[in-house]
C-alpha cells in the first residue's frame, strides 16, 4: 500500500542515508575536501613554532624561563627520563590514576545526590522554599574558601579533597537540574495531567526526562569544576594526583615535569567531558535526531 | 472508536467569571459567559487574540480555577462555587497551541502514554492499539520516530490520535493549526473531519480563523474581546460530511459574511487595546 | 452575579500592593528565613555540643558555631587588615577580570566573525582550555618577575577562556535576518559589527562575564592561598583565611569564608546590575 517501501525494496540501500562506519567515512571524506582540518593543523602548528621561536630559538627574556616544548616531549616519551617521570614511569600512571579515581568518586557522589535534589526542588515548591535559600546562601563561598574547614572537619588527606571536588559539582549539578524541570514547558505538565498521570508518571516521564538536557549540560560543568576543585585540593593539600605532581615539580623545580602535568590534565579533563557528552547524546536520542534534522 | 451517535460529553457554561490576579492587578478573562454546547456537537469559538478563550478552556479542563459560575460536564459538576478548579481527567482531552507531544518519546509511546498510566491497558496491549490507530490514522510508518523528526502536521495528527485513544467525552482543540501553512491545514482540517464522522466526540475548538471555524463546526461563537462575553453565535446548518467544496458553496459565502462583522468588530477594538495576552 | 461583576469591574484597573506588602505575605520568603534560622540552629548546636550521648557529632562538631563566629567577626572588622584583604582581592580580582574582558571580547567576536580566523585560531585555544586555570599558578609564577603579575595572569585566564566561549557562542547565534535586514538598509560592514553583532552579543557577553566573575574570585583565593599572599602586609582575603587556619582561628577562617562569599555575591551582582542597565530591550514585564 505504500508506495516507498515500493521503491526501496527495487533499489536495495542505494537511496538508504549511510549509517554507523558509512557515515563516519562520508563524513571524513567530505570534511577532507574542506579548508577547515588544513587550517586547524596550521593553527596548532603556528602555535608550536612560536612557542618554539620564543622560548628555544630567540631565548627570548620571561619565555626562556620555562620548558620549551621540544624539551617537554623528548622528556615525556624518553624511557629513562631527566626528572624521573615520562609516559613510561609507574609514578606518572600512579598520579593520573589517583587524580581520575578522586574524580569517579566526586562525580558520582555529587550526581547521585545533587541530580534527585534538583529535581525535587524543582518537582515540589514547599521542598524548593526550604532548601533553595540555604543553597543560595552556601554557593557563593569559593569552593576553595572551603579546604581549611574541609581539613579539621575530615580526617587524612583523602576525603577532604573529594569533599572539595564534590561539594563544586554538587552546586553545579543540582542548580542546573532544577533549571531543567523549571525549563519544562507547562504544557507538557497539562498534557500529563489531561492524560490521567498520576504524580509518581508526572516524575517519571515529565520531571526526569524533560529535565534532561539541562542536567547533561550540568553534568558537564560539574566535571569541569570538580578538575578544577580537585587540582586547587591537591596542590594545596595532596599526596598524590597531578595537581600535586604539578606543585611539587614546581617546588624541586623540574619545570619538565610540571608542564606535562598541565598537559595531561587538559587531556584527562578534556576525556571525562566528552564522555559525559557521550553519555548524554546515548541517552537523549530524541534531542540528538531533532537537532541534527534542524543542521546542528 | 466505532459510536457514530453521540450520547456523551454535553458541556454546560453558567456564568462563568474569571479574574486574574496577576501582583495586584485584577485583570477579568471571563465575563460571566454562558453557553450550552450539546453531546457530539462541534463548537467553534473564535474571538480575538487574548480575549479569554484560552481561559475557558483551561477551565474546563482543570489547568485554571474561575472565579463564580459552573461548568457541568454531562450533569456533573466540573467546577463551581464551592470547587473552583475542576479535576483533570482523561474525559476531557487537550490538544495544545504549540503541540504537546512529549520529544523524548516516540510517537507510538506518546500515543501508548495514556492508557498506560490509567492502568486500562497493559504495556503489550497499549502499543498494539496505539500502533493501530496510528495505522488509521496514516502515521504507521511514524510510528518509531520522535516527534522532533516529524512535520508538524504529522506531530499534530499523532496528538489527536493520542487524545482519541482514551475514548474522551470531549476533544478540547486550543488554536491546534494556528503556525501552519493554508495547505497543510486545509489537510488538517479534512482529517479531523473525518475523525469527527467516525467518532462524533464532542469538540471545543478555538480558532482565529472565522472560515476554518465555519467550515469545521456545527455553531461558531463569537466572543467579544477581554473580558469574554459571547457576542454572537452563528449555527451553521452544512450538512455533514463535508469537504472542501464546501468552501466555495453560496451557503458558506453567506455565513462567512453573515458573522464576519461581528468577529471584525471586536478584533478592532482588541487591536486598539493593545494588550497582551495573558496565559 | 451583577453586583460582583460590578465591583470587579471597578478593581480591574492597576492596583498594585506595595512591595513591602507583598514581601510580607509571600509565603516563599517566610519558607527561606525559617530555613536559614533552622540552619544556623542546627549548626549551634552541632556545634556546641559537640557530642550527643556520648557519640561525637560528625563534622559539624569539629566547626565553631556562628555565635562565635559572629563575635569574632565584630572583633575583626575593627581591625584594618581585614579591610586591606578585601581591598586586595577585590583589586586583584578585577585587574584580572577586566583584563580578561578587554582581549576576550574582541577576540571571541573576531573568532566568530571571520571564518578563517577561527578555523585557524579555535584549536589552539581549545586545546588549552581545558587546563584547570590553577594548574598554571607555578608556571605563572616562574613566568612572571612579580607574584602580583602572576596572580594577575592566572586570574585573567580563569575569566578569558569562559568569556571567549560565551562571545563566539553569542555572536553565531544571531538571527541571520537581522544581518539582512539592516543590510537591506544599506548599513555597511562596520555598522553590522556595531549596530547588530555587537548589541546581539550583549546578553552572551554578560553571561560569560557572570560566570567569569565567580571563576575570578576561585582563582584569586587559590593563589591568594598558594602563593602566600605575595610581598604586601595583608595579602588578600584568600590569605586571610589560610593565616587563620595556620593560626588554628578556626572562627576566623569561617568570617573570612563568609566575607569571601560577600565579596564574591556583590560582585556578581554588580554584572547583572550593568546587565540590566546596559540591555533595555532584555527587561520583560
Amino acid at each position: 500500500m505504500n508506495p516507498n517501501k515500493a521503491t526501496k525494496t527495487e533499489s536495495p540501500s542505494s537511496l538508504e542515508p549511510p549509517t554507523g562506519f558509512w557515515l563516519f567515512l562520508y563524513r571524513a571524506n567530505k570534511g577532507v575536501r574542506t579548508s577547515t582540518p588544513y587550517l586547524m593543523f596550521f593553527g596548532i602548528a603556528l602555535w608550536l613554532v612560536t612557542y618554539y621561536l620564543f622560548n628555544e630559538g630567540w631565548k627570548l627574556p620571561l619565555f626562556n624561563k620555562i620548558p620549551g616544548p621540544v624539551e617537554v616531549i623528548t622528556e615525556w616519551i624518553s624511557r629513562d627520563p631527566i626528572f624521573g617521570m615520562s609516559l613510561f614511569t609507574e609514578a606518572y600512571h600512579t598520579n593520573i590514576y589517583v587524580s581520575c579515581q578522586r574524580i569517579l568518586i566526586a562525580f558520582s557522589i555529587a550526581t547521585s545526590v545533587g541530580v534527585p535534589l534538583g529535581l525535587f526542588m524543582g518537582w515540589s515548591k514547599t521542598f524548593r522554599d526550604y532548601t533553595f535559600p540555604i543553597l543560595e546562601t552556601l554557593r557563593p563561598i569559593p569552593i576553595l574558601a572551603w579546604v581549611p574547614l574541609a581539613i579539621i572537619m575530615f580526617s587524612g588527606f583523602e576525603t577532604p579533597i573529594i569533599f572539595l571536588a564534590t561539594l563544586a559539582s554538587l552546586f553545579v549539578t543540582t542548580l542546573n537540574t532544577l533549571l531543567g524541570v523549571d525549563s519544562i514547558d507547562e504544557s507538557y505538565f497539562r498534557a500529563a495531567g489531561c492524560l490521567g498521570s498520576k504524580p509518581r508518571h508526572v516524575f517519571w516521564h515529565v520531571v526526569l526526562p524533560g529535565a534532561m538536557p539541562f542536567i547533561f549540560t550540568g553534568l558537564q560543568i560539574s566535571v569541569g569544576v570538580a578538575w578544577f576543585s580537585l587540582v586547587a585540593a591537591e596542590m594545596i593539600s595532596g599526596d598524590f594526583g597531578l595537581g600535586y605532581m604539578i606543585m611539587d615539580s614546581y617546588m624541586q623545580n623540574k619545570y619538565v615535569t610540571m608542564v606535562m602535568a598541565m598537559i595531561t590534565l587538559g587531556f584527562v579533563g578534556w576525556l571525562t567531558s566528552a564522555m559525559v557528552r557521550f553519555a548524554g547524546d546515548r541517552m537523549m536520542q530524541w534531542r540528538v535526531r531533532a537537532l541534527a534534522l534542524e543542521g546542528r | 472508536m466505532q459510536a457514530a451517535t453521540a450520547t456523551k460529553g454535553a458541556i454546560s457554561i453558567r456564568n462563568v467569571t474569571k479574574i486574574y490576579d496577576p501582583e495586584g492587578v485584577n485583570v477579568m478573562a471571563v465575563d460571566d459567559c454562558s453557553l450550552e454546547i450539546a453531546p457530539g456537537e462541534v463548537c467553534m469559538i473564535v474571538g480575538p487574540s487574548g480575549c479569554g478563550k484560552t481561559t475557558l478552556l483551561n477551565a474546563i479542563a482543570g489547568f485554571h480555577s474561575i472565579t463564580s459560575g459552573e461548568i457541568y460536564l454531562d450533569g456533573e459538576m466540573l467546577c463551581g462555587p464551592d470547587k473552583p478548579i475542576a479535576d483533570q481527567g482523561a474525559d476531557r482531552m487537550v490538544v495544545f497551541q504549540n503541540g504537546a507531544l512529549f520529544p523524548w518519546k516516540t510517537l507510538l509511546e506518546n500515543v501508548a502514554y495514556g492508557p498506560i498510566v490509567q492502568g486500562i491497558m497493559g504495556k503489550k496491549e497499549a502499543r498494539d492499539k496505539a500502533q493501530d490507530i496510528l495505522a488509521e490514522a496514516g502515521l504507521a510508518d511514524f510510528s518509531m520516530k520522535f516527534p522532533g523528526e516529524v512535520s508538524s502536521g504529522m506531530s499534530r495528527r499523532a496528538e489527536i490520535v493520542r487524545a482519541l485513544i482514551n475514548d474522551p467525552k470531549v476533544l478540547l482543540l486550543d488554536e491546534p493549526y494556528r503556525a501552519m501553512d493554508a495547505l497543510t491545514k486545509s489537510i488538517m482540517h479534512e482529517s479531523l473531519l473525518e475523525v469527527y464522522d467516525r467518532t462524533k466526540v464532542t469538540i471545543f475548538f478555538i480558532t482565529h480563523d472565522l472560515e476554518e471555524a465555519i467550515f469545521l463546526g456545527d455553531r461558531v461563537v463569537v466572543m467579544t474581546t477581554r473580558p469574554a462575553k459571547t457576542k454572537k453565535i452563528v449555527n451553521v446548518a452544512i450538512k455533514r460530511p463535508r469537504d472542501y467544496t464546501v468552501l466555495s458553496s453560496e451557503e458558506f459565502r453567506l455565513l462567512v459574511a453573515e458573522a464576519k462583522g461581528a468577529v471584525h468588530e471586536e478584533a478592532i477594538k482588541a487591536f486598539e487595546a493593545g494588550e497582551r495576552e495573558l496565559a | 452575579m451583577s453586583e460582583a461583576v460590578q465591583s470587579v469591574d471597578a478593581t480591574s484597573r492597576p492596583l498594585r500592593r506595595s512591595v513591602f506588602q507583598q514581601i510580607i505575605s509571600n509565603k516563599t520568603v517566610w519558607r527561606g528565613v525559617i530555613a536559614i534560622i533552622a540552619f544556623a540552629m542546627l549548626w549551634e548546636i552541632g556545634a556546641q555540643f559537640k557530642a550527643w550521648f556520648g557519640i561525637e557529632i560528625w563534622w559539624v562538631g569539629k566547626v565553631p558555631p556562628p555565635s562565635e563566629v559572629f563575635t569574632t567577626w565584630y572583633s575583626v572588622v575593627q581591625r584594618p587588615g581585614y579591610w586591606e584583604s578585601w581591598y586586595l582581592s577585590f583589586f586583584r580580582v578585577f585587574l584580572g577580570f577586566i583584563i580578561a574582558q578587554i582581549i576576550g571580547i574582541p577576540f571571541g567576536l573576531a573568532l566568530a566573525v571571520n571564518r578563517y580566523f577561527r578555523e585557524i585560531f579555535f584549536p589552539p585555544f581549545e586545546i588549552l582550555r581545558p587546563i584547570p586555570p590553577l594548574a598554571w599558578v607555578p608556571a605563572s609564577i616562574i613566568f612572571w618577575p612579580t607574584t602580583e603579575l602572576s596572580i594577575a595572569f592566572v586570574t585573567f585566564l580563569g575569566a578569558f577562556f569562559t568569556i571567549v566561549i560565551n562571545v563566539l557562542g553569542g555572536a553565531r547565534a544571531i538571527d541571520i535576518q537581522y544581518l539582512r535586514a539592516a543590510q537591506s538598509m544599506g548599513a555597511s560592514q562596520w555598522d553590522l559589527f556595531r549596530r547588530i553583532i555587537l548589541p546581539g552579543t550583549l546578553p552572551s557577553i554578560f553571561t560569560g562575564a557572570a560566570v567569569g566573575m565567580g571563576i575570578t574570585w576561585e582563582v584569586v583565593l587559590a593563589a591568594e592561598m598558594i602563593s602566600g599572599g605575595g610581598q604586601q602586609a595583608g595579602g588578600g582575603l584568600g590569605f586571610f583565611i589560610w593565616s587563620s587556619y595556620m593560626g588554628g582561628a578556626m572562627e576566623q577562617v569561617i568570617v573570612g569564608m563568609i566575607s569571601i562569599g560577600i565579596a564574591g555575591y556583590l560582585s556578581s551582582s554588580l554584572i547583572r546590575y550593568l546587565g540590566t542597565v546596559s540591555m533595555p530591550w532584555r527587561r520583560l514585564f
